[in-house]
């Protein structure tokens, strides 16, 4: 039983780390069709602001706090910057995008190798976030659980963003009609930058939480940028809760497999079990209803 | 996105335009031709071993690209997993010749399986590639296989664009991992190195490099003609129109999903070939030549030279891979920065590749926009 429990808890806490990459990729991709695989490079930025004000800043445990909002304006800084030099200009080729962007990660992971040289390099953890909890047998590690914290905040901060204010109103309003929202006088350019901004600097708040059970390098990035689609493609786009229920799905069915078989094969069979679900909803878990026939 | 794309607009023959003269007719042939020469004929005698092997290496790009050219130019099916059919192709052949390489010694096992001693009997799924006939056929029938499982599945359910992009490149990533997690039986990270025989040729006497180099040129240049005459054909049409709007393809009739099935499975033998020749040229296939990085360095050389040209698309692939292996040991950090670039440019700015960058100037030049080319878009999703 605490086996079962216990394989659960690193199924979840597998699923909170996909949750906090693939939350600001249900902004850019899910909700605006933009396939940007800078992404994973913005989270690499997140972590490597980190690591610099560790250098900076005595004490783990403050230099994280500071990190949080340091490295969502860091990497949501770049993705403003990304979206205004590149990506307004292929809105309508969502293709494009995907190479367009894999070019610019090629230049970003070559200035970070240039910057920070090519080998990992480690931060160190809070003291407080080194130990374990252990309650009823089950053994939690204070790491996973804040990360775990971080990725509920996370999700909870951007529903209420996107319900409650008004430029939640205007990103919806966009993404459901763009056309409709331009002439009711949204400035559909300036809501798009936002949007980019917000989920690009989540990305960099996922990088932070990564430095805490994993180096950081200039390729950390792309270990998790397919991962990060695949939760946004299964759980179906422009819809939070899809994205929430998938990473923590797909975390658990990762772990049970991986403690019944081998890494390798529970990835490949997480994939089959990916095409299988989408045979069944092709549009994924939740999908936005619209009358376009596409 | 809920917003609609724009249709590209389609060519309409110009009425005004006298018809096409004696050397536009034989452009193509003769192109065809000048190739053929500059490949078997000037090629072997102008190149030294080392660079005639380099470039055998580049051509089995160039094989990919042809497919890539089929699927994702004329089908607007990003196909990000090459990877996968590539390796299948190169891991089925290396396994033949390993194991050909294995009896010429007397041993049983290939030489890294002796070494992770996983016990004396070869596993059953390495058996019948003993058979040179049975290896060979599978370096095109198994990655079409696996293409066609998958493409089935995916296009029956109109799983497209952007999503169908990415389940391909997992697909790349699943099979370098899973290879890399089965050491004892596929070489892990080493993958299958060390070939020293291809069907009872010794492979490090250059003259049978050099036959390497012309079976590898030929194949390129017949499936060149190949993909030729598929993108001239009805099917060629049909494939357009499929790319271009899907939806009034199916309320014509026709079944999308069957037309785009061709065109992937087409294009992965392509790749599994591609593979397969790729080992007796570099004697070496592993985990790290198929994975995500690798696949869409396959897609690269295509978008450079220009996806929708069949020339430009294999002209770009080779361009690509010279310019990545003459830059990248002189100049890592540049190369990596002026790839980037590339990339971001050709497709970013000159959708068409630089195949297209002569009509782009000639337009600029001549300001009529009555009739203009449908600019190949990347699909709609």
């Amino acid at each position: 039983m605490t086996v079962i429990l216990n394989q659960s808890f690193t199924g979840i806490s597998i699923g909170a780390v996909l949750l906090l990459i693939a939350l600001g990729l249900t902004l850019t991709f899910g909700q605006m069709g933009v396939i940007n695989m800078a992404h994973g490079e913005f989270i690499m930025a997140g972590a490597y602001t980190t690591y610099v004000l560790q250098k900076s800043i005595s004490g783990a445990g403050a230099s994280l706090l500071v990190a949080l909002p340091v490295a969502f304006l860091v990497a949501g800084a770049m993705g403003a910057l990304l979206e205004w030099l590149l990506i307004r200009r292929l809105y309508t080729r969502p293709l494009d995008t995907l190479l367009v962007t894999w070019g610019v990660s090629l230049m970003l992971q070559q200035l970070a190798r240039d910057i920070f040289g090519a080998p990992n390099v480690q931060t160190a953890a809070p003291d407080l976030l080194t130990g374990n909890i252990s309650v009823g047998g089950i053994t939690f590690a204070n790491n996973r659980l804040f990360i775990l914290g971080l990725a509920l905040l996370c999700v909870l901060g951007l529903t209420l963003i996107l319900r409650l204010t008004p430029l939640g109103r205007r990103i919806r309003a966009v993404v459901q009609n763009r056309d409709l929202a331009e002439v009711s006088g949204i400035a559909t350019e300036r809501v798009d930058r936002t949007t980019f901004f917000i989920g690009s600097g989540l990305a960099g708040v996922a990088g932070v939480a990564l430095t805490l059970v994993g180096p950081i390098g200039p390729t950390m990035g792309t270990n998790y940028i397919v991962d990060a689609f695949l939760v946004v493609v299964v759980g179906g786009v422009a819809q939070l809760k899809g994205s929430v229920i998938t990473a923590f799905a797909l975390g658990v069915l990762q772990s049970v497999l991986e403690y019944s078989t081998t890494v390798s094969v529970a990835k490949v069979v997480v994939l089959v079990a990916i095409v299988a679900f989408l045979q069944w909803r092709p549009q994924g878990l939740y999908t936005l209803r619209t009358r376009s026939l596409a | 996105m809920t917003t609609t794309t724009p249709l590209p607009e389609k060519t309409v023959p110009d009425p005004a335009e006298p018809p096409p003269s004696l050397l536009d007719r034989f452009r193509v042939p003769g192109a065809f031709l000048l190739g053929a020469v500059l490949l078997l004929g000037v090629a072997p005698l102008a190149l030294s071993d080392f660079r005639l092997n380099l470039l055998a290496k580049y051509l089995c790009y160039a094989i990919v690209a042809v497919g890539v050219s089929l699927a994702w130019g004329r089908g607007g099916l990003l196909v990000l997993g090459q990877g996968v059919f590539f390796g299948l192709g190169g891991y089925a052949m290396a396994m033949h010749l390993k194991l050909a390489d294995a009896a010429d010694t007397g041993q049983t096992l290939p030489d890294f399986m002796q070494l992770y001693g996983t016990g004396d009997t070869l596993p059953w799924w390495w058996q019948p590639f003993a058979n040179p006939l049975f290896a060979l056929a599978m370096t095109v029938l198994l990655p079409m296989a696996v293409a066609a499982l998958v493409g089935f599945f995916v296009f029956r359910r109109r799983v497209k664009g952007a999503y169908f992009a990415i389940l391909s490149q997992a697909l790349a990533a699943a099979l370098a991992i899973w290879l890399v997690g089965q050491q004892a039986t596929t070489g892990g990270t080493n993958g299958l190195t060390d070939i020293q025989g291809f069907f009872g040729y010794d492979l490090n006497d250059p003259v049978n490099q050099k036959m390497v180099y012309f079976i590898i040129a030929a194949v390129l240049l017949l499936l060149m003609a190949l993909a030729r005459q598929l993108f001239v054909s009805r099917y060629g049409e049909l494939l357009v129109a499929v790319r271009d709007s899907e939806e009034r393809v199916r309320f014509l009739g026709y079944d999308p999903a069957g037309v785009k099935l061709v065109a992937y499975v087409v294009a992965a033998g392509m790749a599994g070939l591609a593979g397969a020749l790729f080992v007796p040229a570099v004697g070496i296939i592993s985990p790290a030549l198929i994975g995500i990085v690798p696949s869409i360095g396959f897609v690269i050389g295509a978008a450079v030279g220009g996806r929708a040209s069949l020339v430009g698309a294999v002209l770009g692939a080779l361009a690509v891979a010279w310019a990545q292996s003459t830059l990248s040991d002189a100049f890592p950090a540049a190369w990596t920065y002026l790839q980037g670039l590339l990339f971001v440019l050709a497709v970013g700015f000159l959708p068409g590749g630089l195949a297209s960058l002569a009509v782009v100037v000639r337009r600029r030049r001549t300001p009529r926009t009555t009739t203009t080319t449908a600019a190949p878009t990347g699909g709609t999703a």
